[in-house]
């Protein structure tokens, strides 16, 4: 018999009992729909944190003062003093101390209002070096970044984000426009190109600063030269590791500690910051995981009992094709390719469920989700999978009915 | 090329002094538990190629059990069967099956048609099983269904058609493999007496054109049409004489 005949009589069965097969494998179909949405949340999670991380600049180390322990307990900190300070990053940028590293900027950044004339807008100002427009990877639109001279006069310069400019003046090309922060005025000397935004974090909406003119006149704080983050960016990415041991070994020694273990600081790397933030979506997957799992189990039993029945009625059907010359493994194939039919049903209509659910999800959920191909082609192959494992025991005992006492059945 | 489907006379083989069913002491012993029963007794019986043989008995008295045999739906305890002059006694499923499948058609009293599937699609079934192609099974399921006078009923499910004709279908299914012997196990057993001279007339046809018929039943208005009566009780043959009528 052959694959094509075997298939049509299959199909011809699992389709005159149409219902009975649609509830045989919502097991499987529930099973599916959520290894998709599993891995689909995953990934989506993955891409968003990613993006959002990968959008800070290339090879980046991110410097925080304190230090996070095992147990989740940060030493040192803002309250007392910020343990890093903008000559901590002048040390960094030394090409002498380290030579894995190829740029550093340091931050002090606060959330401030910016006026222009009656409109007001409230963004992150951040005041920084002229070496931040490279370090994080950004360009220039308009006019030109914030220069060494300006920051060595603390002048009341101002780049803004494409978005800022674009709230406050309702236009981008702000060039030698002012605007007020606390009273005091601002020249715009450029705009930043628009880098997109991340789900939790606009790039293009933020105000740069020189960093003395943040120091001495915007924020305040205990310590005017203490900085939020030293973005360490390296040479390339094979540099990273020997960026990372120049960074801890050099503040070690400009904060006296004799061991890297009472660090007063966090080095982190985007890798780290990416696998930390995914970390938590790893319960949530093990979970959903678990729950497909044992989806898939009870589709499993559902098809292999459905395939009992099936055999049990058509025993007389099969005692007549073994009359004709069937041989048992034909009998054997033609209940196994019945049973791979309902699996492979139970993976489409997962599948479709699936996908369904991962485009209109997001939107009331706020987080992305990544319908993966492979993982997709995979389910359904493990749908199949399913329905061939359960039907072999059926199909057996199909296989292995005596042609005479089949052909006796009422 | 498309065989031809029993329009013409079946020619002898040459030298066909060979049986085409040849059963020598032959014993069917069935076991249940510890209790034995003995189908059949020590049974000789030959037939030769375009004989018209009824195997007549009450129940019990082990006609079933030749019939399972001849068909190859079971085998002996104990003696030999030679079909076509092949030993079938040793022989695993796989090949029985294909024994069945190319020199054995089967005519059941309970029709035994697929209820899911029309007049021709269930007369290819043996086919399937036989690896002709697609469109010669369709041509040489047509062809037999003209035979029996279903030309017309092609695409009718069973359930479209009276008990005489499903059984026309059957013997259709039956002819269209070219087997070495059509089996039929009380063919009108369920028919009312137009279908039952309307089948029976139709194993007279078969057999003017040279088919080897065996026939099991337990009338012997059905018997009499049979060129050979065969008696059987207890496992035994009984008398084993030529229809006279």
């Amino acid at each position: 018999m052959s694959w094509m005949e075997t298939f049509r009589t299959s199909w011809s069965a699992v389709h005159s009992h149409a219902l009975r097969s649609l509830l045989t494998v919502l097991g499987i179909l529930i099973g599916i729909a959520a290894v998709i949405l599993t891995v689909g949340l995953g990934l989506g999670t993955q891409k968003d944190v990613s993006s959002q991380i990968s959008s800070l600049g290339s090879n980046l180390l991110i410097v925080t003062p304190g230090s996070t322990t095992d147990t989740s307990g940060v030493r040192g900190g803002f309250g007392t003093s910020s343990t890093l300070t903008i000559s901590d990053a002048a040390a960094l940028a030394s090409t002498v101390n380290s030579p894995d590293i190829a740029g550093v900027a340091a931050e002090k950044s606060t959330s401030l209002s910016l006026v222009n004339g009656d409109t007001n807008w409230t963004t992150t100002v951040t005041g920084t070096t002229p070496s931040w427009l490279d370090v994080r990877s950004r360009t220039i639109a308009y006019g030109s970044f914030i220069t060494d001279a300006e920051n060595a006069a603390s002048a009341s310069d101002i780049v803004l984000g494409s978005e800022t400019a674009d709230e406050l003046f309702g236009t981008q090309n702000v060039v030698n426009r002012t605007v007020t922060i606390s009273d005091r005025t601002f020249t715009v000397v450029g705009v930043l190109s628009s880098a997109g935004s991340s789900s939790s974090d606009n790039l293009d909406d933020i105000a740069i600063v020189p960093f003395s003119t943040a120091a001495t006149r915007l924020i305040g704080g205990t310590s005017s030269n203490s900085v939020s983050t030293i973005y360490v960016q390296a040479a390339s990415a094979g540099q990273l590791s020997g960026a990372y041991q120049e960074t801890q070994t050099l503040l070690a020694n400009l904060h006296s500690l004799s061991d890297v273990a009472d660090a007063d600081f966090t080095i982190a790397s985007q890798d780290a910051l990416v696998g930390t933030a995914t970390a938590i979506y790893q319960t949530l997957t093990v979970l959903l995981t678990g729950v497909a799992a044992l989806s898939l189990l009870v589709g499993g039993i559902g098809v292999m009992n459905i395939m009992l029945v099936s055999v049990s009625e058509r025993t007389r059907e099969i005692g007549l094709r073994k009359a004709l010359g069937a041989p048992p493994w034909a009998i054997r194939r033609q209940f196994l390719i019945e049973a791979a039919i309902l699996g492979l049903s139970g993976g489409l209509l997962g599948a479709v469920l699936g996908i369904i659910a991962a485009l209109t999800l997001p939107a009331a959920l706020g987080s992305s989700i990544v319908v993966s191909v492979p993982a997709v082609v995979l389910s359904i192959g493990v749908a199949v999978a399913i329905g061939i494992v359960f039907g072999v025991y059926p199909a057996t005992r199909a296989a292995r009915l005596a042609p005479i006492d089949a052909l006796r059945s009422e | 090329m498309v065989e031809p489907v029993i329009q013409s006379r079946v020619e002898p083989t040459s030298g066909s002094t060979e049986p085409v069913i040849a059963l020598a002491a032959a014993r069917k012993v069935y076991r249940s538990g510890s209790l034995e029963f003995e189908a059949l007794r020590g049974i000789d019986l030959e037939i030769v190629e375009g004989e018209y043989v009824a195997i007549m008995g009450p129940s019990g008295s082990g006609k079933s059990t030749i019939m399972n045999i001849l068909g190859c739906l079971d085998t002996l305890s104990s003696g030999t069967y030679r079909l076509g002059g092949d030993d079938v006694n040793d022989l695993d499923e796989i090949d029985l099956a294909q024994i069945r499948n190319q020199r054995i058609g089967f005519v059941f009293q309970q029709f035994n048609l697929l209820p899911s599937l029309s007049a021709w699609r269930n007369v290819e079934l043996p086919m399937i099983y036989g690896k002709v192609h697609r469109d010669e099974r369709k041509l040489r399921a047509q062809r037999a269904l003209e035979r029996v006078g279903l030309g017309d009923r092609l695409a009718n499910r069973p359930g479209e058609l009276s008990g005489g004709q499903q059984q026309r279908v059957a013997v259709a299914r039956a002819l269209v493999g070219e087997p070495t012997m059509i089996l039929a196990d009380e063919p009108t057993g369920n028919l009312d007496s137009v279908s039952t001279r309307d089948v029976l007339g139709l194993f007279d046809e078969l057999h003017e054109l040279g088919r080897t018929i065996v026939l099991i039943t337990h009338e012997i208005e059905v018997a009499e049409r049979a060129r050979r009566i065969v008696r059987v009780r207890d496992g035994e043959i009984v008398t084993d004489e030529v229809n006279a009528a």
